[in-house]
Parts: structure tokens; C-alpha cells; sequence
């Protein structure tokens, strides 16, 4: 395949930065997106020229690392993450915009790399349950309903890639910190500080300078673990019965 | 043991980004999400009162005696232990309260969306968002523009724009004067612009404002509280449009 590649390039926080066009050929469709970043990045070692930063890890769609804003869509086309989107995806001799997530809660440290650090802090101000370390407990100590394990199952599996707050207008994590309240919310461990939990994670999203949500639901679309827009309904539901509880 | 070090680290290559405090007391109250539910709550006022609104301008159909009947017992309803008019003011009242809350809240909202995003994609693609809910924000702006002018219309000063029927038997009369007023094809237009932007907002803020109250936890909450939206949009918008359209063709007069 022969692709023409335009990328932002940005040599650090405090540097402008613009659209650079390349172009690559030889490309297989069997190639990841990263892949196909790596050989032109190869190219560009072999011109003396420096290469495009981008992040990734397992590049097996778990880690939450990757993600890259794909000819206007988060994580490319397809539902998955950007490591996980092959080439097959796009058509030979194709133009693709590849920019880097923008919010101002994540600013670009370089190129395409964004700083999630805002995810972190938000985590770290509730997104978590206080027990004691010890020996496990028997697995059936503790009953969980079905249902509330499948739902804390499936939001659980939010990687924090950031991909909601990329697609959302309003640059909201209303998503991600939703995905976070549910999964713990629905579990007997997590009830000790769901208020303070949600009304923490909350103020700490707000704080980092992310939007409020519109429920347009771009995010849910944007999201390769598919998380779906109810959990920020319950986000709301669980604020409002924080504030009922006075908090 | 380990040693692990982060070889960018190492070569000093990152630069290090200012990192942000974590939050100290936290208050529910003080959320963006406390914003959102303030707008939601004073929506679902909005949507209480056109549904009354509704009621009464389709009596229009019942005639002139029915319409202005109507029109004078909503200044009399509960004499004489509410003063004439007494209903009226307490609703515009609880109306002008929700909609200071209502506009003063999108308009911080709107404000910290676009500070959450200062540099803008080259290209975005929408994928999954109506045109109701991108629509929103100026569509709220056109419904707010169209008040002002339904209110001096209508309310406040009372004018006709019909050359033909002027002086005080066709303003101080109200049937007489919507009949005179929506005869006049333009002014029937704008009002159907309003409509179509009234139906747009409502498609989105039904749905909208329920999510935004935790009513949606499901899929299917999620898809009945869409499918409200729709409903509302179409009763409400299509129900205000019926008296100004069979005014312009003729069959109310």
C-alpha cells in the first residue's frame, strides 16, 4: 500500500507545532497502524531525521497506551484500540490525518504523545476501594448478584486510553470516570465510599479542566472496550444521591 | 532486585508537564454535574409549561368566544383568593427563575467546554451524535431570540404586524390577534423556524435531561427515554405549529 501521512509534529510542550505530510509505500495491509508508524519512522531514522513520538506498550488492546486521533475518529475506524486497527482498514493511496488526543486537560508532551497524567489523579482521588492487605478471602465470603458482577465486569474493562475525552466536543471524561464509579459502584467493596467517591472523582475531573457532558455520546461511540453511555447516567445517579446524603 | 529506569527519562528527552493538585473538600453541590442536573430540572419546568401552552392555543379551534374565555380565566382562576392575574404571575415567576438558571448554567458549560478544548482537530468526524444535540447550544440561542419577540409580540406590547387589521379591537382582542398576526405569511415562517428549533432541543433535552437525572442505567431506559424525546419533539413542536398554519390557509379565522 502507499499511503500519504499527515502528521502533527510538535518538538515539546512549549514549542508550536504543525501538520508535516509523508508519505510511505510498501505498506502491508497486515500491518498494524503502529507498524506502519515504525517503518516510517525507520525511513526517517535512515534520513537523519527525527522520529515521530507516539505511545505504546502492549500493542495487544489492553494496556490503554496507545491512541491516536485517525482522520478525525479516535483509535482510527474500526472499535479497538489504535494498535489493534490494521491497515486493511484504509485504501491504497489513501491521505490519513493522524493528530494527537487535544484536550487541554492532556497536553502534548511531544508529537503525538499527550500527557494522561489528569486520569491518574482523578483515579487517585476515588477511583479505588480502602481494605486491608492480608490473606485473599474465601471467593464466596462475599456474594455478588449476577447481574451487578457482569455490569462491574464490563465496565471494568475501561483501559483509560482516553479515547472518550478525544472524541467528546466538550472534551469531557465524563466516560471514563462513569465506567470507574459503575464498576465499583456495583460491588459490595465499593460501597463504603461510593459517596465520597463519586463526589472526589468528580471534583478532581472538573478541577483538571475537562467539559461537562452534553449526552451526545460521541465518547461511547469512540470507545474500543465499547462502554456504554449508561454509566454516566449512573455517574449522575450516584452524584445526586451524594448530594442527598449531604455530601 | 531491579533496577528499572526509564531510559527517556534518563536521557533527559520529556519534558515535564505541570502537574495539578488533587482536590481538597470536595463538594457535590459544586460539580459540573450539579450544573447539568440545575439546567435538566429547569428544562423539565419548560417542557411542563409548553405542554399547558399547547393546550391553550389549540383551543383556538374551539372559535373566538372559547379562545378568549379561555384567555380571561387564566386571569381569573382562583378568585378571589388569588388576585386577578395571580396565577399568571406566579407561574412567570417560577418561568423567569428556571430560566435564568436554565441559560445561566448552559452559558458556563459552555464556557469550560471550550476551554477544555483551546486547539481544535484538523479533521473530526462526528459519529454517533444527532444534529439535535450538536444543535443544542445555538439552537438554544434561537429559541431564547424567538421568546423576546414572542413576548413583545404577544405579551408586552402587543402589536400587530398585519397592515390590514390594526388599532386596540384586534391587539387588546387575543384571537383576534394571532388570526391577524399569522394571516401575515413571514410571520408564520419565523414561527415555524422557532418550531423546528423548539423540536430539535426538545429531541435532545428529554433524553438529555433524563440521562443527566440518572434515569437512564439500561439500555432500555436508554432507548425509551430517546424515543420520549422523539415524542416530545413531535407533539409539542407539531401541536404549536397547527394554530399559525391553519391561520396562514384559512381555517382558523
Amino acid at each position: 500500500m502507499r499511503l500519504t501521512l499527515k502528521i502533527w509534529r510538535q518538538p515539546d510542550a512549549a514549542t508550536a507545532g504543525a501538520m508535516h505530510t509523508y508519505d510511505v509505500d510498501d505498506i502491508s495491509s497486515d500491518m498494524s497502524f503502529l507498524e506502519m508508524l515504525d517503518v516510517l519512522n525507520e525511513q526517517l531514522n535512515a534520513k537523519g531525521e527525527e522520529p515521530i513520538a507516539f505511545d505504546s506498550d502492549c500493542r495487544e488492546g489492553i494496556c490503554g497506551m496507545c491512541g491516536l486521533m485517525i482522520n478525525g475518529e479516535a483509535h482510527g475506524p474500526v472499535t479497538t484500540t489504535t494498535c489493534q486497527l490494521h491497515m486493511r482498514s484504509f485504501t491504497d493511496g489513501e491521505t490519513i490525518t493522524v493528530e494527537p488526543w487535544r484536550a487541554d486537560a492532556f497536553p502534548v508532551i511531544k508529537d503525538l504523545v499527550v500527557d494522561r497524567g489528569a486520569f491518574d489523579r482523578i483515579i487517585q482521588s476515588g477511583g479505588y476501594i480502602s481494605v486491608n492487605t492480608g490473606a485473599a478471602p474465601d471467593a464466596h465470603a462475599m456474594p455478588v448478584p449476577k447481574d451487578h458482577a457482569d455490569r462491574a465486569f464490563d465496565v471494568a474493562t475501561c483501559i483509560g486510553c482516553g479515547a472518550c475525552v478525544a472524541a467528546c466536543p466538550n472534551g469531557s471524561a465524563s466516560l471514563f470516570v462513569g465506567a470507574k464509579i459503575t464498576h465499583l459502584g456495583e460491588l459490595p467493596q465499593g460501597q463504603a465510599e461510593r459517596d465520597t467517591r463519586v463526589v472526589s472523582m468528580t471534583a478532581q475531573h472538573d478541577h483538571e479542566g475537562f467539559g461537562g457532558c452534553t449526552n451526545i455520546g460521541e465518547c461511547a461511540a469512540a470507545c474500543p472496550k465499547e462502554i456504554p453511555l449508561d454509566v454516566i447516567s449512573q455517574l449522575n445517579r450516584d452524584l445526586r444521591t451524594a448530594l442527598r446524603h449531604g455530601h | 532486585m531491579l533496577a528499572v529506569q526509564e531510559p527517556a527519562l534518563a536521557a533527559g528527552t520529556v519534558t515535564c508537564v505541570a502537574t495539578t493538585s488533587l482536590v481538597k473538600g470536595a463538594r457535590a453541590s459544586r460539580s459540573t454535574i450539579a450544573l447539568k442536573m440545575m439546567m435538566a430540572g429547569s428544562g423539565l419546568i419548560f417542557i411542563g409549561f409548553v405542554l399547558l401552552h399547547m393546550y391553550g392555543n389549540l383551543r383556538a379551534f374551539w372559535g373566538h368566544d372559547d379562545f378568549d374565555r379561555y384567555a380571561e380565566g387564566l386571569r381569573t382562576f382562583g378568585t378571589p383568593d388569588l388576585p386577578y392575574g395571580g396565577l399568571l404571575w406566579i407561574i412567570r415567576i417560577v418561568l423567569i427563575v428556571s430560566l435564568v438558571i436554565h441559560v445561566w448554567s448552559a452559558a458556563t458549560l459552555w464556557r469550560r467546554a471550550k476551554r477544555a478544548r483551546t486547539v481544535k482537530y484538523q479533521v473530526k468526524k462526528n459519529k454517533a451524535s444527532t444534529t439535535s444535540s450538536r444543535m443544542m447550544r445555538w439552537g438554544g440561542v434561537t429559541i431564547l431570540l424567538f421568546l423576546i419577540w414572542h413576548l413583545l409580540e404577544f405579551t408586552i406590547v402587543k402589536v400587530s404586524v398585519n397592515p390590514d387589521h390594526q388599532g386596540a379591537n384586534v391587539t387588546q382582542d387575543p384571537y383576534n390577534l394571532i388570526v391577524a398576526s399569522f394571516q401575515v405569511w413571514w410571520l408564520t415562517l419565523i414561527y415555524l423556524v422557532a418550531m423546528a428549533a423548539l423540536a430539535m432541543h426538545l429531541h435532545h433535552g428529554v433524553w438529555s435531561a433524563s440521562q443527566t437525572l440518572g434515569l437512564t442505567n439500561s439500555e432500555r431506559s436508554r432507548v425509551f427515554t430517546k424515543r420520549l424525546g422523539i415524542l416530545a419533539a413531535v407533539v409539542i413542536a407539531g401541536g404549536f405549529s397547527l394554530v399559525p398554519i391553519f391561520v396562514l390557509v384559512g381555517v382558523i379565522s
